[in-house]
């Protein structure tokens, strides 16, 4: 009797046990992949281009301080900075409230501006709706759907 | 930038199988255990309702591997397990002289569960179709809460009028209106959730959502809750408020809607406290079980366990009919009792395993709705062991909840049926590869756009 009745026990965790081995593979099922390599891998990968220089003078990034991707950040560079959620951007937003050619950073002599490129959800500057050539200064934050950026030097 | 890809997919539908096949086999093993110790032979039924019982549970598999075929591959056997053991042990209380005889009930109520759950990957072969009759959900859950109210049908047992009466047989609604409601509830926040969490004003420090967005799902809770009320079911009402509480904050990402509700929740246990008198003896016994002249329930469960020990007494072996509804609402001191401590551990981990395995299918769906709906009811799963398992070893206060899948009861156990057969049907969908289009046109799909009309 008292086998049997050990014996259930064990059983039991024994189950436990080879449940949690099945679900082992399920918490480590995961791998990460850098996004610049081809999803069908019969293309080799680019190299890798060089960014071009960031300016030196006045704000030098855009820090994503709120929403999914918060914690990166972008260089501003002379080219300028297109964001949206279209992979051609320079900033690809992975905001469901972004649209696909959301937003537009650009320089004018000394000056940063911000255009909106007729966007679903509006981009916001200091909490009010803007258009076009918005002028920007280090610490403006620049709302866009749920992701707020903010210039930095 | 890099992305998180999913390993290859797999079915799993072989690790199912044999999962099942050890489930089945310690549910055996248990029975026969009862029979040994009690008679001192091998029930003579082992090999037909054994059979019976594996047959039932094997035929679930081979539906899956039809009809959902990625579903998760430890959900079926966890719950045939507890199933089992809970047929097992009320069994072995029916087995004690002058016990009652629900076993043979509870067996059928099992076959009527599964057929259900079945018969629900039959009809729902995608979970998302389910948020076209939001509303229908939440009408018919509201109108079950109320059936028991109805005059003719409904029955009035131990103090609580919970019941309805069907030709023989009573039936708790308000376990079946515990889906309808929590679909309700994930279908109308999926569409809501971004005007809930996005537009309103702030009141001291808390943003708080508009009354238009927030009106109907505050009409369907207060409604449900003043019914449980009137029908003096306090375990329910606070399964259903955590429930609700529980989904606008998953869907909202709100903490304001913990602290909101932890308050409302503080306000309506005293003002419970205050109206009902038999809230109030429950308080008493929670904080002193031992008072002559009181309900000695919560007591002997205690004595029960501890009387289990560590190892258990083994099954038949110990005494847990002495136990008021030692088979429903006291199966978990029952089990205490005979399988110890450790095994009484085993089947809360159990619980979480399941709970797990809903919270794992709620990340992996690829919808909000399904989300939404997973998360719901693993945690619904979740706040009822808490209920029953803190009110049994005084953690809580006691309140007169099942113990999901193990308790005596058939409605509940068919809602138990019903709740995995969903968590499968979304599991289903969230294990699937994805269809390779999808990624190339991301970037094409429409902008999401705030509703706040």
């Amino acid at each position: 009797m008292t086998a049997i009745r050990l014996g259930l026990l064990a059983l039991l965790w024994a189950f436990i046990f080879s449940i949690v081995g099945v679900l082992r593979g399920d918490i480590y099922g995961t791998r990460v992949v850098t996004r610049a390599a081809d999803r069908r891998g019969n293309t080799p990968t680019p190299p890798p281009v060089r960014q071009p220089r960031a300016i030196r003078r006045g704000p030098t990034h855009l820090a994503i301080t709120e929403g999914s991707m918060r914690g990166s950040s972008v260089p501003l560079t002379d080219g300028g900075v297109l964001i949206g959620r279209n992979p051609e951007c320079t900033l690809v937003l992975s905001d469901d409230f972004a649209s696909g050619r959301h937003a537009r950073i650009y320089r004018d002599g000394d000056q940063w501006l911000v255009d909106d490129l007729g966007s679903t959800n509006g981009t916001y500057v200091g909490g009010e709706r803007i258009g076009e050539r918005v002028p920007i200064g280090e610490g403006s934050r620049i709302r866009i759907g749920q992701t707020v950026l903010e210039v930095r030097k | 930038m890099s992305t998180v890809d999913e390993a290859p997919p797999k079915t799993r539908r072989n690790t199912e199988l044999v999962l099942l096949i050890v489930a089945v086999a310690i549910v055996l093993i248990a029975y026969a255990n009862v029979g040994l110790a009690i008679d001192d032979s091998l029930p003579v039924d082992l090999v037909t309702l054994g059979g019976g019982f594996a047959i039932v549970a094997f035929a679930f598999h081979l539906v899956l591997r039809w009809k959902a075929p990625y579903a998760d591959p430890v959900l079926l056997p966890i719950v045939t397990l507890l199933n089992g053991l809970g047929l097992v042990m009320i069994h072995r209380i029916d087995l004690t002289p002058g016990g009652p005889n629900a076993a043979p009930k509870q067996l059928m109520w099992t076959a009527v569960g599964v057929i259900a759950a079945v018969a629900l990957l039959f009809v729902v072969p995608d979970h998302r179709r389910l948020r076209r009759y939001t509303f229908i959900f939440g009408l018919a859950g509201f109108v079950l809460l109320l059936t028991p109210l109805l005059p003719l049908i409904g029955k009035n047992i131990n103090g609580s009028r919970v019941w309805i009466g069907l030709g023989g047989f009573s039936f708790q609604p308000s376990e079946i209106a515990k889906i309808l409601i929590t679909i309700f509830f994930a279908s109308y926040l999926v569409q809501t959730r971004d005007a809930l969490s996005l537009v309103g004003r702030r009141v001291l420090g808390l943003p708080l959502p508009r009354a238009r967005d927030m009106g109907p799902i505050m009409i369907a809770w207060l409604a449900s809750l003043g019914v449980l009320v009137f029908e003096s079911d306090l375990g329910t009402s606070l399964l259903f408020f955590g429930l609700f509480v529980g989904m606008l904050y998953v869907a909202t990402e709100r903490r304001s809607w913990i602290i909101i509700g932890i308050g409302l929740f503080l306000a309506g246990s005293y003002l419970a406290y205050l109206l009902f008198a038999h809230f109030q003896e429950r308080v008493s016994l929670w904080f002193d079980p031992f008072q002559p002249g009181k309900s000695d329930q919560i007591a002997k469960g205690l004595m029960g366990m501890a009387a289990g020990g560590m190892f258990g007494t083994g099954l038949g072996q110990g005494h847990p009919e002495l136990t008021y509804f030692a088979n429903s609402d006291f199966i978990i001191p029952s089990f205490g009792e005979e399988l110890g401590l450790v095994g009484l551990f085993a089947i809360l981990v159990l619980y979480g395993l399941i709970v797990e395995r809903g919270l794992r299918a709620g990340i992996a769906c690829r919808d909000g709705f399904g989300k939404l709906l997973a998360t719901g009811l693993a945690f619904s799963i979740a706040l009822q062991v808490f209920v029953v398992v803190g009110g049994v070893t005084r953690v809580i206060p006691l309140t007169g909840l099942t113990t999901p899948f193990l308790s005596a009861g058939g409605s509940s156990l068919l809602a138990n049926w019903v709740i995995v057969a969903l968590l499968l049907r979304i599991s289903n969908q969230a294990r699937q590869p994805s269809d390779p289009e999808r990624p190339e046109r991301l970037s094409t799909d429409d902008t999401q756009v705030v509703k706040i009309r």
